[in-house]
């Protein structure tokens, strides 16, 4: 308890659920899809921690928004944490098969090879009739805890669900970062030969780092499937994908919730964007992007780091 | 027999589309170690520059023949412009660095120019139809092919043999192959990396510029053209071995032929063709079929 980032996380979630009856809608809103991307977010975080980029999140993201999908329309299943809960376990078993095959490649071999992955996800889905194809469905309103709330109380519930989720989430994930394990990522990306020397296999240490960031991208697209009520195939596109890198590294490595504080800060620009600069909003990024990996390369939480040493 | 005869060829005229635009992602690749995602750009802006000069000049009313010649000359200029914009304008900031980190600047460069292309030619569809049709359609037997997807093939072999002699026939090519071998100690030899790298750029965005030229009259060119292309580009370049331009080829006739036989006898798997037979590769030979285990390195 005597982590500032621990407590730091506890607190935000208390603060940010006391306020949210009160809150206007649209930063309600934007709140709970900065909560849902930032999970997604950290789970690149933690393969980034080991020297492993991501280009395929999209895949995991996408399964667990179909989830909520397909769970509610054909499997009968309603109850938003089930919903939530099936995404991860199809998540996770389809990354433990992926993973066998991933946990041995670095570098670009591993980038490329996610993004092969996620494609093919979104061509399944994209030839898929049944699944609504290109277009994506409108997924059915679920439930919590057997009570089926009313429209507007609905969405206080949902924002609810991702600032608890996401707390829970970075807390854990924290913890996790400083433990053992999760400094064995810093090592794998320092010198993996090395950490075979200890006695510590660097290959299970990647494997799980992906199933644990398997199941956080899919908690983070069954949750904006329930923040936007709709799920598509561009859920899984690679250029998806890629905002997830973007994110990760606009907010730096070096500390978990900077993942949430960037996805915030890239949910709000992106609102705005998209009204006043439709045709260069990717060029925005593009450009931001270049200027952090020349001038900050451990991203925006180095700022915040340097002022305090 | 017949349906096999359609197979092979249209498994050998997609092959050389993929092997034009998957040649100058491994040429980049095998000198500067880059990988670059931008190459999908580069063959979208290819596309666009000739569909939008090809408008002009049928507007025009000029000799039809003259299409041609001026399809290359748009891809000769678009790459040749585009890459040395990138590789002046952004890359030369970033060597050095490690290569999951050129490949996301080169994913902020695609960014970039997906927005570039949508400011400079709009987000209106492109259709140039014209040298497609001209060239009509040769039939063997029952079965009939368009003319201009057989004539890719001669201009793929073209660009690979172009390739192979500048590599492996000429001075320069030598002195490029020092490079990849060793930068460093080629710089000691007085070899002016700088300049090897520069002249790369522009040859591989060329090549990428050149296939999208090449596809332009084939299909609708629109925004979003050039982002499927890179993971298809990275599959076949995989298969054959980063790096290694007879791997392009290798990759681009087993990838062809594979998607060609998926759409004749199971059109629902056309899709997984391409990722199956990378997987079956890379579980086969880690490193790709052309391309050497690096040294462990402690």
């Amino acid at each position: 308890m005597a982590d500032r980032t621990t407590l730091g996380f506890i607190v935000a979630a208390v603060a940010l659920a006391a306020a949210g009856p009160f809150l206007p809608k649209w930063l309600a809103y934007l709140i709970a899809v900065s909560a849902a991307l930032a999970l997604v977010v950290s789970g690149v975080v933690v393969l980034m921690r080991a020297g492993l980029v991501s280009f395929g999140q999209g895949l995991y993201f996408c399964l667990g928004g179909y989830a909520i999908g397909i769970g509610g329309r054909y499997l009968g299943l309603t109850d938003a944490i089930g919903l939530l809960g099936l995404g991860v376990v199809v998540s996770v078993a389809v990354a433990a098969v992926l993973g066998l095959l991933l946990a041995r490649y670095r570098e670009i071999f591993f980038a490329m090879f996610t993004m092969a992955f996620s494609m093919i996800l979104y061509g399944l889905i994209s030839k898929s009739q049944a699944l609504g194809s290109t277009d994506g469905f409108n997924i059915a309103p679920a439930t919590l805890a057997g009570v089926r709330p009313a429209a507007e109380a609905a969405q206080l519930w949902i924002y609810w669900l991702c600032v608890a989720l996401a707390a829970a989430c970075g807390a854990v994930l924290n913890l996790y970062l400083r433990s053992g394990l999760g400094y064995g990522g810093d090592a794998v990306r320092g010198n993996e030969i090395r950490v075979e020397y200890l006695g510590v296999s660097a290959h299970r240490l990647v494997y799980v780092k992906y199933l644990i960031a398997a199941a956080l991208g899919s908690l983070g697209g069954g949750l904006t499937a329930l923040i936007s009520g709709h799920v598509g195939p561009d859920m899984a596109y690679w250029t998806t994908s890629g905002e997830f890198v973007f994110v990760a590294l606009l907010g730096g490595t070096s500390n978990i919730a900077a993942a949430y504080l960037a996805a915030f800060l890239f949910e709000l620009i992106k609102t705005y964007a998209f009204e006043y600069a439709p045709y260069t909003w990717q060029m925005a990024l593009g450009i931001v992007l270049l200027v952090i990996i020349l001038f900050l390369p451990s991203g925006l939480w180095s700022l915040a780091a340097r002022r305090r040493a | 027999m017949l349906e096999l005869l359609a197979v092979l060829i249209d498994g050998v005229t997609y092959a050389a589309w993929l092997f034009i635009v998957a040649a100058g992602l491994t040429l980049v690749y095998g000198v500067m170690r880059i990988l670059n995602l931008a190459h999908g750009s580069l063959y979208a802006i290819g596309a666009y520059a000739a569909a939008s000069a090809l408008g002009l000049y049928v507007a025009k009313g000029f000799a039809p023949w003259g299409m041609y010649p001026l399809l290359v000359v748009c891809a000769v200029v678009a790459g040749i412009v585009a890459g040395l914009a990138v590789e002046r304008g952004v890359l030369r900031f970033m060597y050095g660095r490690d290569p999951v980190v050129m490949l996301v600047v080169t994913y902020a460069v695609l960014l970039i120019l997906e927005d570039v292309i949508k400011l400079v030619w709009g987000v209106d569809a492109y259709t140039a139809y014209q040298p497609y049709q001209l060239l009509g359609r040769v039939q063997a037997g029952p079965l009939s092919f368009a003319t201009y997807d057989l004539a890719l093939v001669g201009v793929a072999a073209l660009v690979a043999a172009a390739l192979w002699w500048v590599l492996e026939r000429t001075r320069r090519g030598k002195l490029l192959r020092v490079v990849i071998h060793d930068t460093e100690a080629a710089s000691a030899l007085g070899i002016d990396v700088r300049r090897t790298y520069i002249v790369t750029f522009a040859a591989g965005a060329t090549l990428g510029a050149a296939a999208g030229a090449l596809t332009a009259p084939a299909v609708s060119v629109a925004p979003g053209l050039g982002v499927e292309v890179i993971v298809v580009a990275f599959a076949v370049v995989v298969i054959g071995g980063l790096g290694s331009v007879a791997g392009a080829a290798a990759g681009a006739l087993l990838v062809g032929l594979a998607r060609a036989a998926a759409v004749h006898y199971a059109p629902e798997v056309e899709l997984f063709m391409i990722y199956g037979v990378m997987c079956l590769v890379l579980a086969l030979r880690p490193e790709g079929l052309f391309a050497r285990p690096p040294p462990r390195k402690i």
